[in-house]
């Protein structure tokens, strides 16, 4: 027992831990802010794993030719919105189903830059920490939130941004008002399938920038690698189910689920591998099985629209 | 969905349906020259020989000696995994975590097999396997009935689960792994099948295949009368297509629920014991058993557009871009090229019907056709008391 709570003091005192899961968390924020509007208009985007794998292979590709990080992080935000509109136009526009569509384009995508990477290889440099002068000295913490390299900072306009589309703009007022009750929009005059499209395509956008962020800005990271993302993308739906479909859970559920893939990554514990590394997964099932039920999602969540059906 | 063409089939084509199903073979033949065209074209674009590339495809499913047979052998499990896949998705559960449910599923009938001997173990060696898939996806069912938890996320993170869980069973002596003494790294293998658990070869023309092939064949003739002509198909019918039409007609939501994704599970499972026992990873389970077969499954039953006979065919497509994409590496071409060819497909196959019926709303006929499959997952069905 001791040495469980001697190993818990250690994680929760070491520097390194608090770094690692900021890194985890932000990539993971960046793709669930951008699943939490889509799911507000009521798409479950099992897609945003091929966003980000389309957004990070085609970033470090970019960096490649320009070797410049914001073009190259334009380059992954622009795949990003690319493959979000294949998955937008199919699942809301021939409104074939949405889960088929995201599962087709999850192995589509992968293959796709497993197949590319042999021709175009990835180069990605290898970043540097920007530290924000006196804040970084902060013990413990300091590091993690204010010596990070700086594409990672980015996160920081993006969730008031989103916050600030979907609750103070009359974009955002519809945008949830499809995900709730299509019908009732749809005779209000809203034209809910291109809301939704529109949705799909910003979390495309966030969920690009997040796979560029990720094999761009991230120290230890070193480069692009198919594997990378990991399921990174179900994680950030699972932390928008965890979060009860509002953004300050979603990025509460960013940081819990960061934290156990730093603490996965650290294996400050001696547990059995195989348990470790299946860790973050399992915490993932637990936390959507404890929160799917209480919280009150978008009513029309992975329903189609089709005008008169029902 | 092919209304159209069908409804011409009967009688005497007049014109303007037999013109709605040229329109119909049309649509869908040009998708699938466009996806393949795709295809092609993105191998020239990195450089490849794209005649080869088709060549060597070939020459690995089909041409070679004793080729076709493999190409039974890897469509076998293939075939079965899309026969859950279609169970599921008839009552409107999508499960997408089939590569998960063949691994556990082959990790227990390695169990069985290596611990029984014998005729009836190998009977035993394909219950454990079901069994073993069944109780996985289980769990997802549990998950999505009791706390409601989407079974599209939890199928999908049990896979990662799977196979951390399999690698488990395989480090641990007592239970998978083969130990052998005095060896000082060991590996994470299991110990070989003996004869007896093996399933029979047929031997055809130089080219051999398990019977479990013809197996497959039969059960994909069970779970289409099993889904057509049953009560329990039918509620699944129903269930899938309107769940609240379905719980005042008196379905039991979740009994029918949990047995599609359990039967679902079970027959990925079952996938995992034939790939066994006819000889794959040399008749032993190893880490990455099921090798996307799970996921190759999956894409079966979307091509078949959820018909159990249908199947069968694209299963064997399927079988062929796995054992022709083995045959690539004389070309210099990637082997992932086969996964983005399946994926282009499922998409060519998927389009056609979307956009007739797009068509078919558009020009007023009403919605005669729905391309949905998912039960809102969202709406929980809620009964006027």
């Amino acid at each position: 027992m001791s040495i469980v709570a001697n190993t818990f003091s250690d994680v929760l005192s070491s520097e390194a831990i608090y770094q690692s899961m900021i890194r985890f968390a932000v990539i993971l924020a960046f793709a669930a802010v951008g699943e939490w509007v889509a799911e507000r208009a009521g798409t479950l985007n099992i897609s945003l794993e091929s966003f980000m794998i389309g957004g990070a292979y085609s970033a470090a590709v970019a960096y490649g030719v320009w070797h410049s990080i914001p073009a190259a992080l334009a380059v992954g935000a622009l795949i990003g919105i690319v493959v979000a509109a294949v998955q937008a136009w199919l699942s809301h526009w021939l409104t074939i189903d949405q889960f088929v569509v995201g599962l087709t384009l999850n192995i589509l995508v992968l293959g796709l830059a497993l197949f590319l990477d042999t021709r175009w290889a990835a180069k990605t440099p290898v970043p540097k920490p920007t530290q924000i002068p006196l804040l970084h000295r902060i013990p413990l913490v300091g590091e993690a939130l204010f010596g990070q390299p700086w594409p990672m900072l980015l996160i920081i306009p993006l969730i008031p941004l989103a916050w600030w589309l979907l609750f103070r703009t009359r974009w955002g007022l519809e945008i949830r008002s499809v995900g709730d009750n299509p019908q009732a929009a749809d005779v209000s005059g809203i034209h809910v399938n291109k809301r939704r499209r529109q949705a799909i395509l910003f979390a495309g956008a966030c969920a690009g920038l997040g796979g560029g962020v990720l094999v761009l800005g991230q120290v230890g990271i070193n480069g692009y690698e198919a594997g990378h993302i990991g399921l990174k993308g179900i994680i950030a739906i699972a932390a928008v189910i965890f979060g009860g479909w509002t953004l300050r859970g979603t990025v509460i559920g960013c940081l819990v689920f960061g934290y156990f893939f730093a603490f996965q990554q650290a294996k400050l514990v001696d547990i059995n591998p195989q348990l470790n590394a299946s860790l973050p997964y399992i915490v993932a099932l637990a936390v959507t099985a404890i929160f799917a039920r209480r919280t009150r999602q978008p009513r029309a969540l992975a329903q189609p629209f089709i005008r008169g059906l029902t | 969905m092919n209304a159209p063409a069908r409804r011409s089939s009967a009688g005497i084509p007049s014109r303007s349906s037999a013109r709605r199903a040229a329109v119909v073979v049309g649509l869908y033949v040009g998708c699938v020259v466009a996806a393949l065209a795709v295809a092609a074209a993105l191998v020239a674009m990195t450089g490849g020989p794209w005649r080869k590339v088709l060549s060597a495809l070939l020459d690995g499913s089909l041409r070679n000696p004793g080729r076709w047979g493999t190409t039974l052998l890897e469509a076998t499990p293939l075939l079965i995994v899309a026969l859950g896949v279609i169970v599921a998705t008839r009552a409107g559960l999508v499960n997408i975590g089939q590569e998960g449910q063949l691994a556990v599923g082959a990790a227990a009938a390695t169990w069985v097999a290596i611990n029984f001997s014998g005729p009836i173990a190998l009977i035993g060696v394909f219950i454990a396997g079901f069994l073993g898939g069944a109780l996985w996806a289980g769990l997802a069912a549990v998950l999505r009935y009791w706390r409601k938890v989407p079974e599209v996320i939890s199928t999908l993170l049990l896979v990662f689960i799977a196979a951390q869980f399999t690698g488990w069973l395989l480090s641990r002596s007592f239970l998978l792994m083969h130990y052998e003494k005095g060896v000082m790294n060991q590996v994470q293998t299991s110990k070989q099948l003996d004869p007896a658990t093996r399933v029979g070869m047929i031997r055809v023309a130089g080219n051999s295949f398990p019977w479990t092939a013809v197996a497959a064949v039969a059960a994909a003739v069970a779970v289409g009368v099993l889904l057509q002509r049953t009560r329990w198909g039918f509620r699944l019918t129903m269930l899938g297509h309107n769940p609240r039409t379905a719980q005042r007609i008196g379905v039991p939501i979740v009994l029918a629920g949990a047995s599609a994704l359990m039967l679902s599970g079970g027959l990925a499972g079952a996938a995992g014991a034939a790939m066994l026992a006819a000889g794959a990873g040399g008749y032993t389970f190893t880490p990455g058993f099921s090798n996307n077969v799970g996921w190759e499954g999956l894409l079966v039953a979307l091509v078949a557009r959820n018909r159990p006979l249908a199947c069968i065919p694209v299963a064997f497509v399927f079988a062929m871009l796995r054992t022709g994409s083995g045959f690539l590496s004389s070309t210099g071409v990637s082997r992932s090229i086969a996964e983005v060819v399946r994926a282009l497909l499922v998409l060519a196959m998927l389009v056609p019907p979307a956009l007739l019926a797009l068509r078919e709303r558009r020009q007023g006929r009403g919605i005669a056709a729905v391309v949905t499959i998912a039960e809102p997952l969202a709406v929980p069905v809620q009964v006027a008391q």
